[in-house]
């Protein structure tokens, strides 16, 4: 099945159609998208921050981080689930949209830089990361999240 | 009154320009989302705070002491940024009834930081490491954390037209939106 093909039948998918041929669904979905976007910033901020060293400097990296996981988590799955059913309303305009394709590839980037590099750096111990280290790690991690968003609010302008 | 200036704003040269921009207005509105990010970041880490929610070992005092300062940061591109978007629009945002329920909350959740930080906040030392917060402090992040959503949904609902002065309207829509039933198609 080309690429094409498999978004045609999410844009003719029974979720997708539902959501199109209401008024209210996509705006109520996509305002939960947004309520998401804001916790898994907060999550994600405060450990950058510390991790740049500014903001909550006198906490340990690791318990920051260990704090602000399950928030992360839970908004990235209120924020998966949103985006799916956001892109099954559209897919074929997602299709054609270069922004879409831009946010999806920072999306997948970040999730596997935030996983792997920035979780080790974040849970390592005290003094083990240089400050250099760990203030890349966090402009690396801001730089993509803000790609993501940037990217989503395009596709609407495209 | 406001009316009036509303449509002399929509006049200004500038105002014309952004509206009908086509990078001004989409980077404006990036830029409102962004810093939206930075500033609720912090407001929501903190309200979860209060809940006792997330980082309980971090006494209340540092977490306000060290966010609020990125959070009055964001605040301030987000006045301005909001700000623009408005002028950009000023007659049709005027008339929005999302826009006149985002500027309602805006003013409660500012009255919310006023009670925060002249009361309970005031004695924090006294409680800034409890299991569980004072009553007023727990409150104080409830209604900032629904506020907050709130403002957030109506300002995204600005978008939509369902509410718009120029389609037909119920009368009680047509109160709170200070739409003129008689000017409409």
């Amino acid at each position: 099945m080309s690429l094409l093909a498999f978004f045609t039948w999410c844009e003719q998918s029974f979720v997708g159609e539902a959501i199109r041929n209401s008024q209210w669904l996509f705006p109520v979905i996509e305002s939960i998208h947004l309520l998401a976007l804001v916790l898994i910033a907060g999550a994600v901020l405060v450990v950058d921050m510390r991790l740049f060293g500014v903001g909550l400097r006198r906490q340990p990296v690791a318990q920051l981080a260990r704090d602000a996981q399950p928030w992360l988590i839970g908004g990235l799955m209120v924020m998966l689930t949103t985006g799916i059913l956001l892109f099954l309303s559209e897919a074929i305009k997602c299709y054609y949209s270069s922004a879409f394709a831009w946010k999806m590839t920072s999306l997948l980037l970040a999730l596997i830089f935030t996983f792997t590099v920035r979780r080790k750096v974040a849970l390592a111990d005290e003094g083990r990361v240089g400050p250099l280290w760990s203030r890349l790690v966090a402009v690396v991690s801001v730089a993509l999240w803000s790609g993501v968003g940037i990217g989503g609010r395009w596709i609407g302008f495209s | 009154m406001f009316q009036r200036f509303c449509e002399w704003l929509a006049n200004t040269p500038w105002s014309i320009a952004l509206h009908e921009s086509l990078w001004g207005y989409p980077i404006v509105e990036s830029v409102h989302v962004l810093t939206m990010c930075l500033f609720l970041g912090m407001i929501v880490m903190l309200d979860l705070r209060l809940l006792s929610l997330t980082m309980r070992t971090v006494p209340v005092s540092q977490v306000a002491g060290r966010l609020l300062p990125w959070a009055r940061a964001g605040f301030a591109v987000m006045v301005i940024t909001g700000a623009l978007l408005f002028y950009a629009i000023p007659v049709r945002a005027f008339h929005n009834i999302f826009f006149r329920i985002k500027i309602v909350m805006l003013i409660l959740a500012g009255v919310n930081v006023w009670v925060f930080h002249s009361g309970v906040f005031r004695r924090v030392a006294e409680w800034d490491l409890d299991p569980i917060l004072p009553k007023r402090a727990r409150m104080a992040g409830v209604v900032s954390l629904v506020l907050w959503a709130s403002i957030v949904v109506a300002g995204r609902m600005i978008a939509y037209n369902w509410f718009d002065c120029d389609r037909p309207q119920s009368s009680l829509v047509n109160t709170l939106a200070g739409c003129d039933p008689n000017t409409s198609e």
